[in-house]
């Protein structure tokens, strides 16, 4: 049976009503050359144990991530997801609807939103954090778009070492609400070379540290230049489990922080769905995007939890809406709320300390090969290695062995340098993952 | 003194060529609890009709248009502090902005006490 409730006079006559003959007629304003006008040449149903059959074999294709010595981030990061996490995200306490706008029935995923919020402010050093955004490459096209509706002012400069995905996220949405964007070539440690850039016009200045070689950028001229010209800085991350270990940007003069929480909690989900964090201090509250989540009482003196400032979203203030967002990474977020919980305030600064003696361990093994020299000054997980040869070449010999062994970092930005790969180190390798593609490395380059 | 209304329910109280802008009572009783004014910086220059203001209240997020051209002299910064001003003391505490008006004539399209109180009466 066919659930389609409608018959073709019902068609018709709906059709009458708006004035238009055909189905047809409601495309005319896409052009032709973009219609297609023949059906999808798609294959014949198949039985649920076919179609199982067939996608098991379709992922056979791939290397496993969890099964081979793997050295992929930039960007995505591959940390233990403790088997807890997978089985306190089904508990029926947060099977509410994503969107809780009715309290009285959404404590569960409400509260579980406001202590989110509470964790990624004291990670960031930010006094608010909304209820999360889609991604990091969104939540930094959004920082700056905020950034032009509070200085009122249109240009937005963009250090080297923003991810290129950032960076063309930002330049996508930014094209679109009047904003000049200026990039750097990225190379590796120029970034201090946006403080020369800064001027009066400027709104926004976005930094990210570690930035997408690995370095570590001290923010605090960059952000002491951006407020002598009333600029914002916002300062960017990609990897979460940093934040264990370094100065949060808050504490460094940033006046908005984003980046991706993927790194706890969250699987590498073929990138994406991931889950986008967003922090600014209290005086911008009213401009940040998103949702925020906020403590209260009830009618009978409770501590209880809604949705709060709501009013600047898009369902009530329409275009003047600080963002089309309406909604945030909800499992996303209770994953990582979930697996920071279990981490602590101490767990996290544990496990970013093993994962910089991993990636020390490996750095340190990589720089003594011939035809490899690590160029980072400093790095925190990962770090950008100098090849005698094309990096993608090597990277793909190496997946023929069954080493993920980096990215390299042409396939992040076409028109950048071909001989730079990104190798990463998290808790998860091992000496024997080490060895394994140091000596395919070697091999490699000889 | 002489006191003037806009048709979005924005007053201008005129000395000579400055006058002092908010919302009427009507405006602030139909916008509930107000938590929120985002004013405008001091020196802006202002058409008539353009967004003076954001005026937030528990349930809404309403613009706050300025009834004439002129340049902004000086903001309420008591708002800042104290948004509920605006619905207990609409025409007094509860100011919004002081204006320098460019041209006089554009009183002439806005109504009077009286004319306001049949508009609020009839919509």
């Amino acid at each position: 049976m066919r659930y389609l409730p409608l018959d073709n006079k019902d068609r018709s006559q709906m059709l009458g009503a708006i004035g238009v003959k055909d189905i047809e007629d409601l495309f005319e304003c896409i052009p032709k050359q973009a219609r297609s006008s023949e059906l999808f040449d798609l294959p014949c149903h198949k039985p649920e144990s076919e179609v199982e059959k067939y996608m098991i074999r379709l992922s056979d294709k791939s290397i496993n991530a969890s099964s081979v010595p793997f050295f992929c981030g930039a960007g995505a990061y591959k940390h233990h997801v403790p088997s807890s996490v997978d089985h306190l995200i089904q508990r029926s306490e947060f099977l509410t609807a994503y969107t809780p706008y009715q309290p009285e029935i959404s404590q569960g995923t409400l509260q579980v939103l406001f202590e989110f919020q509470s964790q990624v402010a004291i990670l960031t050093g930010m006094e608010v954090a909304n209820a999360s955004m889609y991604d990091g490459s969104t939540a930094c096209a959004e920082a700056v778009v905020m950034a032009k509706r509070v200085t009122k002012k249109h240009k937005a400069i963009i250090a080297p070492g923003l991810h290129p995905h950032y960076s063309l996220a930002t330049k996508t949405l930014a094209s679109s609400v009047d904003i000049d964007v200026c990039v750097l070539d990225s190379e590796i440690s120029s970034d201090y070379e946006v403080i020369d850039l800064i001027n009066d016009e400027t709104a926004c200045i976005v930094v990210q540290s570690p930035n997408v070689f690995g370095e570590i950028v001290d923010l605090t001229p960059i952000a002491e230049k951006a407020h002598q010209h009333k600029a914002l800085l916002i300062a960017v991350f990609t990897e979460p489990v940093a934040l264990g270990l370094i100065k949060p940007p808050g504490e460094q003069g940033a006046d908005i922080v984003v980046g991706e929480g993927q790194g706890i909690g969250v699987g590498l989900n073929f990138g994406g769905p991931h889950v986008g964090l967003f922090a600014c201090n209290k005086k911008l509250v009213r401009q940040m995007p998103g949702r925020i989540c906020g403590e209260t009482i009830d009618a009978d003196g409770n501590r209880a939890f809604v949705l709060t400032l709501s009013t600047r979203e898009q369902h009530i203030r329409r275009d003047k809406a600080t963002s089309n967002i309406c909604t945030n990474s909800g499992l996303c977020c209770l994953a990582f709320s979930i697996h920071m919980s279990l981490l602590g305030g101490k767990g996290l600064r544990k496990l970013a300390i093993l994962n910089h003696e991993k990636a020390n361990l490996l750095a340190a093994r990589i720089d003594k090969i011939n035809g490899a020299k690590v160029l980072n000054s400093s790095f925190f997980n990962e770090f950008a290695v100098e090849l005698d040869k094309c990096a993608e070449d090597v990277v793909d010999s190496l997946a023929s062995k069954n080493i993920l062994g980096g990215v390299p970092f042409s396939r992040l930005n076409k028109a950048g340098a071909k001989d730079i790969l990104l190798i990463c180190a998290t808790e998860i390798v091992d000496q024997h993952d080490i060895d394994t593609l140091c000596s395919a490395l070697e091999e490699e380059l000889r | 003194m002489s006191i003037y209304f806009t048709k979005d329910h924005e007053w201008i109280n005129i000395n000579q060529k400055e006058g002092v802008v908010g919302i009427s009572s009507h405006a602030a009783s139909q916008l509930g609890d107000v938590v929120f004014v985002e004013l405008p910086e001091i020196g802006k220059t202002l058409e008539s009709g353009e967004e003076l203001a954001v005026v937030e209240s528990v349930k809404a997020a309403s613009e706050v248009y300025s009834p004439v051209s002129g340049k902004v002299l000086s903001v309420n910064k008591e708002l800042e502090e104290n948004p509920q001003i605006v619905n207990e003391s609409p025409f007094e505490d509860g100011w919004f902005v002081k204006i320098s008006i460019s041209d006089l004539n554009e009183l002439k399209g806005l109504m009077n006490q009286d004319e306001y109180n049949v508009y609020c009466d009839e919509s």
